[in-house]
């Protein structure tokens, strides 16, 4: 539990239980069919669209007393959005938070997924811009959802080979497609392609939600999803030539930081709570570039990126 | 090839009907009787009017007579042209009769060669092997070989029909429909293709032609057979 | 009589209404595997009715269109779940519009554009698609440098090549086309129709072939329709309905063409 000082007008996590019952019946049937988007009838939310209004309406509908929230944004615990969506759920329905991705119950996030695998007791959520895979082609909803039931998925592929013809390999890197359960193809929106082997067949369930798309969509736990491609151009993800400057991950996804004026740059975990329990664990980077290193776990710390 | 019975049209008879010009009916021909068998070349006689070509193309299926019947022998079986199907008529015209007339339907930009190969190509034969063979027949033309990779379009009248007696004589039809092959050739071409048409009679094709040169309707019919005479006409 | 075995396509009574308005009346006719059937009338005619509840495009009023599928059978177009349907349309069959932005992806490339059909019944080889579409660029005669261009670059007849070859890619069985030659200069007309009489030769396509132009009808048309007023008013041998029209609306077409 919080620390009691829930607000006083408002219904447990904002959301009356009549609409939070309905949006629970849609979850349920989008774990039924994996990777379906189901309509739901997306309530306004006390932000605008675009900051997380489908992922806040997924989480304050499974919500509960005990639960503990994690709330990323870019990987991050202290970006803006991410703050003021768990102080919006720690007002609302006075429930515990928390940066740690073990400790969490509900993660809901933008971006990205934790490096820190997730467990079977735990369930992600995801704010979700475009769910609609097919979108850049298909501009009419009746024929896309009419393609999706008839799995006529061949256009996804000419994206792809578009990236490969125009740039010689698939540049596509985040929202990167992905086959469901071997049925439905899924925007993966927004998480980079290097995320998408960790939500193959993960213990933990998986809940997209896209509040002015009026979209939810879900994967269950241990579901397969596999990432488009061809078989000359198999799928791979992101690699760096450096690691993390703060904790000396070579296994995460990094993000480029200027640090000064003069276009200094550093390459840091983008998940805040892996590189700082790394840290705790006594890892550590070669730090910001002029500083002496303090120290390095893996014994080859990269050099700057060329160019 | 036997000397079977080829062509047998019965009580034939053809009336156009203009209906844009106040429905007038104009009556061709009626009762026509006509038998042609393999080895013979038989010359339609009568005069400018008397419906030679009309009886021509109606044989070939490209008119359709009002009456009667023309029985064509096509592989072992015989066919009425006057009520078959058109993907029959144009079976038939595929392996059984050939058309020549002095009038080449030119084809945007399809070169000479390939005009003249097509009909062999169409049956199923390799490319080089029908080449080969229109190669001869536009040789044995006259047809010069620097025309052979153009398309005829721009041909002169002469070559065109020259070009279009080669098409005609590249597969070896049972029955050969001849509409004045010889018109207006000169004396070399003219013996090159009454060489074919000897060809064709000897190897045992059944031949009805229109020939207006006495000369030539002399040195080729086997047997006349007279238009009968219409009130029209 | 020869047996020429079953009909690709079977139509009977095919008709469709626009409220009180005809679109076409009681069509019938079969269509046999490798045969060409022009359909020629003047613009209202219903032709375009026609096509379009033959393919899908429309639903028909009433009628029968029966259909000899590859593996399973005949079937019963009409009647086929949509999901069948689009599946038989994107495999065995083929449609050309006349305009080839009805047809095309404009923004995508003309390699992607001829790949999609391949890539939609299962291709999953980058290398081999491509040189799929290589090769077809060169059947329609378009410069290989172009495979990744996208068609708005292109010339008009250039893109109606593109649009032939990204139906054919899939050798379907049947083809639709819709004025093919419709909108393009008389020379790039030659080339095109020259093009479709070769492919559709060399490939043993039935195609079904919407046009307005006689000329176009008797080089590519094994078969011709003659419509007018929604109902099919003569047909035949091409060149018997062309050069022996029967029906005063044939006749009528036909002397009202400008021999040059």
């Amino acid at each position: 539990m919080g620390d009691g000082t829930q607000v006083r007008g408002y219904n447990f996590a904002y959301l009356d239980e009549g609409t939070k019952r309905s949006i629970r019946r849609i979850i349920l049937k989008a774990i039924a069919i994996p990777g379906y988007q189901v309509p739901f009838g997306s309530r306004e939310m006390p932000l605008p669209y675009g900051w997380g209004t489908g992922g806040i309406q997924v989480t304050a509908s499974i919500l509960g007393p005990d639960d503990v929230l994690k709330v990323i944004d870019q990987g991050a615990d202290d970006t803006t959005n991410a703050v003021s969506i768990r102080r919006f759920f720690s007002r609302t329905a006075n429930i515990s938070t928390t940066e740690r991705t073990t400790e969490a119950t509900i993660i809901q996030t933008r971006h990205r997924v934790p490096e820190t695998p997730l467990h079977e007791d735990q369930i992600l959520v995801y704010q979700v811009p475009i769910p609609e895979p097919l979108r850049w082609l298909e501009p009419r909803e009746t024929e896309t959802r009419k393609m999706h039931a008839l799995e006529e998925y061949g256009v996804m592929h000419v994206k792809l080979y578009e990236d490969i013809a125009h740039y010689g390999h698939i540049a596509t890197a985040y929202n990167y497609p992905a086959l469901v359960n071997r049925r439905h193809v899924m925007a993966t929106s927004p998480i980079p392609k290097f995320d998408n082997p960790k939500i193959d067949r993960i213990p933990a369930l998986q809940i997209f939600g896209a509040g002015r798309e009026k979209r939810i969509y879900a994967i269950p736990p241990y579901t397969e999803v596999k990432s488009l491609d061809f078989e000359d151009h198999p799928f791979s993800i992101e690699t760096w030539d450096q690691c993390c400057a703060m904790c000396g991950d070579t296994e995460s996804y990094l993000d480029e930081v200027i640090t000064d004026d003069e276009g200094t740059r550093m390459f840091v975990c983008s998940d805040t709570d892996h590189c700082r329990r790394r840290r705790d664990d006594g890892h550590a980077g070669p730090g910001e570039p002029g500083e002496d290193a303090p120290g390095d776990d893996n014994g080859g710390a990269g050099k700057g990126l060329p160019g | 090839m036997s000397r079977e019975k080829m062509i047998e049209a019965a009580d034939l008879a053809k009336t156009f009907r203009l209906h844009n010009q106040g429905g007038i009916e104009l009556p061709v021909f009626n009762g026509i009787e006509l038998r042609v068998q393999g080895g013979e070349c038989v010359v339609l006689f009568g005069p400018s009017g008397s419906g030679k070509s009309t009886l021509l193309r109606s044989i070939y299926g490209n008119y359709k007579p009002t009456a009667g019947s023309i029985k064509i022998r096509h592989e072992g079986k015989w066919i009425d042209i006057v009520t078959a199907p058109p993907q029959a008529i144009l079976r038939v015209r595929k392996t059984t009769m050939g058309y020549v007339s002095q009038f080449l339907r030119v084809i945007p930009r399809v070169p000479t060669l390939d005009v003249v190969s097509e009909p062999l190509r169409a049956i199923g034969v390799e490319a080089e092997e029908a080449k080969d063979k229109a190669r001869d027949l536009l040789t044995r033309l006259n047809v010069p070989e620097h025309l052979w990779h153009v398309a005829p379009a721009t041909f002169s009248g002469g070559e065109q029909q020259r070009v279009n007696i080669a098409r005609g004589f590249i597969f070896d039809y049972p029955i050969l429909l001849l509409d004045e092959p010889t018109a207006s050739l000169d004396e070399e071409n003219q013996e090159a293709v009454l060489g074919l048409i000897f060809e064709a009679r000897d190897r045992g094709a059944a031949l009805v032609g229109i020939f207006h040169d006495p000369g030539v309707r002399k040195a080729i019919g086997s047997r006349h057979f007279e238009m009968p005479y219409s009130e029209v006409a | 009589m020869m047996d020429l075995g079953p009909p690709l396509l079977s139509v009977q009574g095919m008709t469709k209404f626009y409220g009180r308005l005809v679109g076409c009346r009681d069509v019938g006719f079969d269509l046999w595997p490798g045969e060409v059937l022009c359909v020629v009338g003047e613009s209202g005619s219903g032709k375009t009715t026609l096509l379009n509840c033959l393919n899908g495009g429309l639903e028909p009023t009433s009628g029968s269109i029966k259909y000899e599928t590859r593996h399973e059978g005949t079937v019963e177009i009409t009647t086929l779940s949509e999901a069948k349907r689009r599946f038989l349309s994107r495999t065995d069959w083929g449609i050309v519009y006349q305009n080839p932005r009805d047809g095309l992806r404009m923004r995508v490339s003309a390699g992607a554009n001829i790949g999609e059909r391949l890539m939609a019944v299962g291709a999953r080889h980058y290398g081999n698609i491509r040189s799929e579409a290589a090769t077809w660029l060169r059947n329609i005669e378009i410069d290989e440098d172009r495979i990744d261009d996208p068609p708005s670059t292109f010339s008009g007849g250039m893109q109606q090549r593109l649009q032939i070859a990204r139906n054919l890619v899939t050798k379907p069985r049947l083809v639709f086309m819709d004025e093919p030659t419709g909108g393009l200069d008389v020379s790039v007309q030659a080339r095109l129709l020259d093009l479709l009489r070769g492919l559709v030769t060399e490939l043993d396509i039935a195609a079904i072939i919407v046009t307005h132009d006689l000329a176009v009808a008797r080089l590519l048309g094994h078969r011709l329709m003659v419509m007018q007023g929604g109902r099919v008013v003569e047909s035949g041998l091409t060149d018997q309905v062309l050069d022996d029209p029967h029906h005063p609306h044939t006749q009528l077409l036909v002397s009202a063409i400008l021999t040059p």
